[in-house]
């Protein structure tokens, strides 16, 4: 946990929250405020990379790369609404750069300065009461964003931060840890794959009995929400970002 | 091994449609899966046991030529014999020779998936030489013609009524014998093989380099007997087997086994150094130690590919695999199957055919977690993507899918500018209009309709930019 409070930080919202998700950017920028932090945006960002990057195409997440590192390179924290994009940054930009050395020394230095939402609120906020509630009476089940969990090593502060709202416990799912099956373009190369693997999740969601899935990446909310809503099944998705601005009074 | 990668697409479909194979496949999770997370949190130590075990692969990998040199020196100091086969042909030629030599009629085997490669009980079986797999699993399979659908358990997906059919053709046992019958059925046969039998053939789990000592680890007692009983030893490797000191076993089998099965150790360790010796009343005369390389030197010469050959063949990863649990393992199409099969397979065969291999997974790292000697391959899945789309495997620069690359151009010119992402956001939402329903896109044109035959599409919106914008003001 970091000794010093930051007072502001600049927020990354990720392209799929810019164009289809803005209310969860929205949220994260309340939270941070209420927080007393300040929230600063950066016009020009548009998108980390990964998804040319996941299909191979690294070419074409190179210069997004670089515009990355340029906007943000200077600022201290970066918080970002997505466990996702923020791997993208702390991990595989040193895939992206392994045979440049010069970019390859500021993907080392902004690492450290990158946050996904739930780690910055719980490691580096410190996060441990809210005065908040559960005022629309949620019952909660929680998915574990791949990415956050396995190349983040973010397991715990998702949870505790839902934990902490009085009167909102975790109902949890069985296999809340296993891939939802979004997985970028493998979506699409692959739908019969994936199809099986979200209505595993499905299945799983039901099974608990939960009214509300939240998780960490809009992502992989976009996915599962897509899943329940083409079967009709009656489960919101919202993102934790949604979640705590909607309790935290 | 015939290579049928090309045809993973089709192969996962029909898979996914077999309900009685599913149900197989959803208990991996729950069983091995589980009893390898459940055994590595009892495990004292369990991340030291990893990191020490990942440092002792990458150490000997790095300096496999001083460490296959040492095997051999000592093998051959003990009594056995070596040879290096460059491919599965050579390995298979070598074989051949010895049963030759031997006069060999009938063939035990132990498991070994590198025999799989070499398609060794067909070349055997050209030169009427009968080899029969020990390996209850392996038995199945090869009484049914078929190849391992898994590492560890070759058999996984076949049903109990499957077993007792396949029994019943080949041992006569009747078609509602119980399970105790019909394993005391395959017992009893193979028992007289294994008296019968000229010759032994095993793969190897680790081969020790300091000492020159094969380990074997089963729960059928199948490798001890198959390293014992007959007169001849022929021990088959993947040259990455090597760990160089006996102290080294303590680590990796505790990590191996329990891994693979969840159990803390096997019901058999076998160890054998060299043939039998003038003091001891048991083993074979003659031992043969083939080491085979069979495309590993590639793997070995690409740094971004040199850490596959870190791995002790556990089959947690397949276990742990959402991808691997939903298209099983003849999918894959070559003898590897699973995440580290996505990356074995294609390059110990051709990586072009192969290409769907890399790309069929979700990257979700559940094998990273997974895997004993923590090899990551999420990394090496998209090191062989980005060598598909953009580098070595393509020689002819013809794009695989000219769709998906003219998408990813005109992408990749919208995001770098702002400006631009607003007008394809204003446009857009133009388009999209007569296509939204209840706030949903629900059935898109293809190749956008893969998403919608599962899920509905989130419509764009008025961009997060623009409304900050306006809240601002």
């Amino acid at each position: 946990m970091s000794n010093v409070t930051p007072d502001r930080v600049s927020l990354f919202v990720t392209c799929v929250v810019d164009q289809f998700y803005p209310e969860v950017g929205e949220a994260t920028t309340a939270i941070l405020r209420k927080l007393g932090i300040d929230v600063e945006f950066i016009e020009s960002q548009t998108c980390c990379g990964q998804p040319a990057f996941n299909t191979g195409y690294w070419k074409e997440a190179r210069p997004l790369a670089l515009k990355f590192l340029d906007e943000y390179g200077e600022k201290p924290y970066i918080v970002m609404p997505s466990g996702s994009c923020a791997s993208m940054v702390k991990v595989f930009y040193e895939e992206l750069f392994q045979n440049d050395a010069e970019t390859l020394r500021r993907v080392h230095d902004i690492g450290p300065k990158v946050y996904e939402l739930s780690e910055f609120l719980a490691d580096v906020i410190g996060v441990n009461n809210l005065p908040a509630s559960n005022k629309s009476g949620r019952k909660v089940t929680y998915h574990e964003a791949c990415h956050l969990r396995r190349e983040l090593g973010a397991v715990t502060q998702a949870r505790s931060l839902i934990n902490t709202v009085p009167g909102m416990d975790i109902v949890e799912m069985e296999q809340a840890e296993v891939c939802c099956g979004f997985g970028g373009t493998f979506a699409v190369k692959y739908p019969e794959i994936s199809g099986a693997m979200l209505q595993d999740k499905i299945d799983n969601i039901r099974d608990s009995e939960a009214d509300t899935v939240v998780a960490c990446d809009s992502t992989c909310l976009m996915h599962i929400a897509g899943g329940l809503e083409k079967q009709n099944v009656p489960v919101e998705c919202v993102h934790l970002a949604q979640l705590l601005d909607e309790a935290i009074e | 091994m015939t290579s049928t990668t090309k045809n993973f697409k089709s192969a996962a479909k029909t898979v996914i449609k077999d309900t009685e194979v599913q149900s197989h496949l959803k208990g991996l999770y729950s069983g091995f899966n589980m009893a390898r997370i459940h055994e590595a949190e009892a495990t004292p130590n369990w991340e030291d046991l990893q990191n020490r075990a990942q440092a002792i692969k990458f150490h000997t990998i790095e300096n496999l030529d001083y460490y296959l040199d040492m095997a051999a020196t000592n093998v051959e100091k003990a009594g056995g014999q070596v040879y290096f086969a460059k491919d599965a042909a050579a390995a298979s030629e070598y074989v051949l020779k010895v049963a030759k030599e031997n006069g060999v009629r009938t063939v035990i085997k132990g498991k070994s998936m590198i025999s799989e490669e070499m398609e060794l009980n067909q070349q055997l079986a050209e030169k009427e030489i009968e080899a029969i797999e020990t390996d209850l699993g392996e038995y199945l399979i090869q009484l049914a013609g078929q190849t391992p659908y898994h590492i560890i358990v070759p058999a996984i997906h076949m049903s109990r009524g499957e077993v007792a059919e396949i029994l019943s053709d080949n041992l006569g046992t009747p078609k509602d014998a119980t399970i105790e019958e019909m394993a005391g059925a395959a017992r009893d046969e193979l028992r007289d093989k294994f008296v019968q039998a000229d010759m032994g053939i095993t793969g190897a789990n680790f081969l020790v380099a300091e000492t020159g000592t094969l380990t074997l680890v089963t729960n059928e007692g199948n490798g001890r007997m198959s390293t014992s009983m007959p007169k001849t030893h022929i021990a088959i490797m993947g040259m990455e087997k090597i760990v160089p000191s006996m102290e080294d076993m303590g680590i990796f089998l505790r990590l191996l086994i329990r891994s693979a099965t969840g159990q803390r150790i096997s019901s058999y360790v076998t160890q054998v150094t060299g043939p039998r010796a003038s003091e001891e009343e048991d083993g074979p005369d003659e031992f043969h130690l083939v080491i085979v390389d069979n495309g590993r030197t590639k793997m070995l010469a690409d740094p971004n590919l040199r850490e596959a050959l870190n791995c002790i063949r556990c089959g947690a990863c397949l276990n742990a695999c959402p991808v691997y649990r939903k298209v099983g393992g003849h999918s894959y199409g070559w003898v590897y199957s699973g995440p580290i099969g996505a990356i074995v397979s294609p390059v110990l065969t051709n990586v072009p055919d192969a290409k769907d291999l890399p790309y069929a997974s979700s990257l979700c790292g559940a094998c990273k977690e997974a895997c004993p000697v923590k090899i990551n391959i999420p990394r090496m899945l998209l090191y062989l993507r980005n060598e598909l789309t953009e580098g070595n495997y393509d020689p002819t620069r013809k794009k695989s899918s000219i769709g998906e690359f003219i998408a990813f151009k005109g992408w990749g010119l919208i995001v770098k500018d702002p400006v631009f992402m607003r007008i394809a956001n204003w446009l857009g939402r133009l388009g999209q209009w007569p296509l939204v329903r209840a706030g949903q896109l629900r059935n898109l044109p293809p190749p956008l309709s893969a998403w919608t035959r599962y899920r509905t599409f989130p419509r764009l919106v008025k961009p997060f930019r623009d409304r900050w914008k306006s809240n601002e003001q």
